[in-house]
């Protein structure tokens, strides 16, 4: 009995919490618009942002492009198929792994780092520093880094697949000798335009979770140190979630389209 | 101490605040008067609703009933722009200096004018009014250091330059000396009297500093179980018989 009361309760912190997320996003579309714009920090926290994250996702976009062919290889080849796996390599990437890939990376890279950034600004009220001052702290703080991750995730996505490409082509030029060429030629053939734009329109969406939940565990921080980790952790946790949340719904709209 | 007699003009007047948190019920009726020119130091004991109280006077929290007028402008019936505007008369020192960390000195003191132009006009450079408030404050050198490089009273005299670059009438102080050594407290202190007499500013000044207290207050609020328990000089409270009071000059 006391093991329900207790799934009840955690249920409704969630939606409690869920609840909470949304006003906060309604909140950011309302200053979003609103005169005046913080054009200079919104560029400042893209180039932040972009150049934090470009080297993890480089390296990682890099080996997973070289693992994913190393591993697939002799599966294709035990079917005669190993001609496939330029087209194999870039539908998959494109589409899926890519996106996911990246958005994760860059919800434990940018949004710990904005929770435990807007939490410490919270702690030592730096935040109510910024309010006193006349500056509207959530249009400053929290509308330019979510507009910052908004737009620059789609940027290193394409980045990390690039060089997960590039990591493919180096397997398949050391096994099978084919030619850089070739091998962009075989994927750019088995790419449409029906694989890259859903495919680009979630990546708006996952870089706008990443930038919402890390602003909204940050700035409702709960005071002490303590509350920066849990913030830039739960900030972790929450993102991630709801990233496959909006995998998942991304999937299933572009299938109903393709149906249609 | 502070012997000079300030002017019976009241430029903040607050009537039966009251603020709760839950059944907590931090100021239950607070009332006070600060007039022009005057240094009023407000003391309590911890969680006596003293920073509560200066957050519901300059807006950062709403408080439940009673009136905040501040140089005329009752606080609660201001839109967030008119409420940004008066904020440039109220000047906020915090406790623990909140300079933003990832800006140097010079962009912590240029920050608060970007938002101000009605009151300073398009600022081309704003090189000579950075360059003003730190020689107030005597850390002119510290222009180009970031805020980790500085020590507690520096960061204390830095975010002293940040409230004064937007030329406040009234500057609230939230515990200025509290975690200083005594020397630099002295120094915090002298240089809170040296700008009070430069630019004829008024002050509520949060402290259970009792030598602070005692050096540059005109006035004192003793602050017990959220209200305004006892009021009156220095002097006048010092030789108070009750033992709340007492408590405090012990």
């Amino acid at each position: 009995m006391n093991s329900i009361f207790k799934i009840i309760e955690l249920f409704k912190a969630f939606l409690l919490e869920i609840g909470e997320l949304s006003y906060f996003a309604g909140r950011f579309f309302k200053e979003a618009f609103r005169h005046p714009t913080e054009f200079k920090e919104f560029l400042r926290q893209c180039f932040y942002m972009g150049n934090r994250s470009l080297l993890l996702v480089a390296v990682t976009g890099f080996i997973i492009g070289l693992v994913f062919t190393l591993q697939s290889r002799p599966t294709l080849q035990e079917f005669g198929a190993v001609s496939w796996m330029p087209s194999m390599v870039s539908i998959s990437l494109i589409r899926e792994i890519g996106p996911i890939i990246t958005a994760l990376i860059c919800a434990g890279r940018i949004g710990s780092g904005i929770g435990a950034e807007l939490g410490s600004m919270r702690v030592t009220e730096q935040i109510d520093a910024m309010e006193v001052s006349g500056t509207n702290p959530f249009k400053y703080l929290v509308v330019t880094r979510i507009l910052a991750t908004t737009f620059m995730l789609p940027i290193l996505v394409f980045f990390g697949d690039a060089i997960a490409i590039f990591g493919s082509y180096l397997v398949e030029n050391i096994k099978g000798n084919v030619s850089f060429l070739l091998y962009y030629n075989q994927v750019f053939d088995a790419l449409e335009f029906s694989d890259l734009i859903p495919a680009t329109i979630k990546t708006f969406f996952f870089g706008f979770a990443i930038g919402l939940v890390g602003c909204f565990k940050g700035y409702y921080c709960e005071k002490g140190t303590a509350g920066v980790g849990l913030a830039a952790n739960s900030a972790v946790v929450f993102t991630s979630m709801l990233l496959f949340i909006i995998d998942f719904i991304a999937v299933f709209v572009t299938d109903i389209f393709y149906d249609m | 101490m502070n012997t000079s007699i300030p002017n019976q003009n009241p430029i903040i007047e607050i009537k039966d605040l009251k603020k709760s948190y839950g059944n907590n019920h931090v100021l239950d009726g607070f009332n006070m008067v600060l007039n022009e020119g005057e240094n009023l130091v407000i003391m309590g004991k911890s969680g006596s609703g003293k920073s509560v109280m200066i957050k519901c006077l300059i807006g950062l929290e709403e408080h439940d009933s009673g009136t905040v007028v501040i140089m005329g402008n009752d606080i609660s019936k201001l839109d967030h722009s008119a409420l940004d505007d008066l904020r440039t008369e109220v000047g906020f020192l915090f406790q623990g200096s909140a300079l933003y960390d990832s800006m140097t000195v010079r962009e912590n003191l240029e920050f608060p004018l970007r938002r101000h132009k009605k009151k300073f006009g398009k600022i081309k450079d704003t090189t000579p009014l950075v360059m003003e408030a730190l020689e107030n404050v005597g850390l002119a050198h510290t222009i180009n250091l970031m805020p980790e490089e500085l020590s507690g009273g520096m960061k204390r005299r830095i975010a002293l330059a940040r409230t004064l670059i937007l030329q406040p009438k009234i500057i609230l102080y939230d515990e200025p000396t509290t975690g200083l050594d005594p020397i630099t407290a002295k120094e915090i202190l002298l240089l809170m009297m040296s700008i009070q007499k430069k630019y004829n500013t008024s002050a509520i000044i949060i402290t259970h500093d009792v030598d602070c207290a005692r050096v540059i207050s005109n006035r004192m609020i003793l602050l017990v179980d959220g209200i305004n328990y006892i009021e009156g000089t220095f002097e006048e409270l010092s030789v108070s018989t009750d033992p709340k009071v007492q408590a405090f000059f012990k």
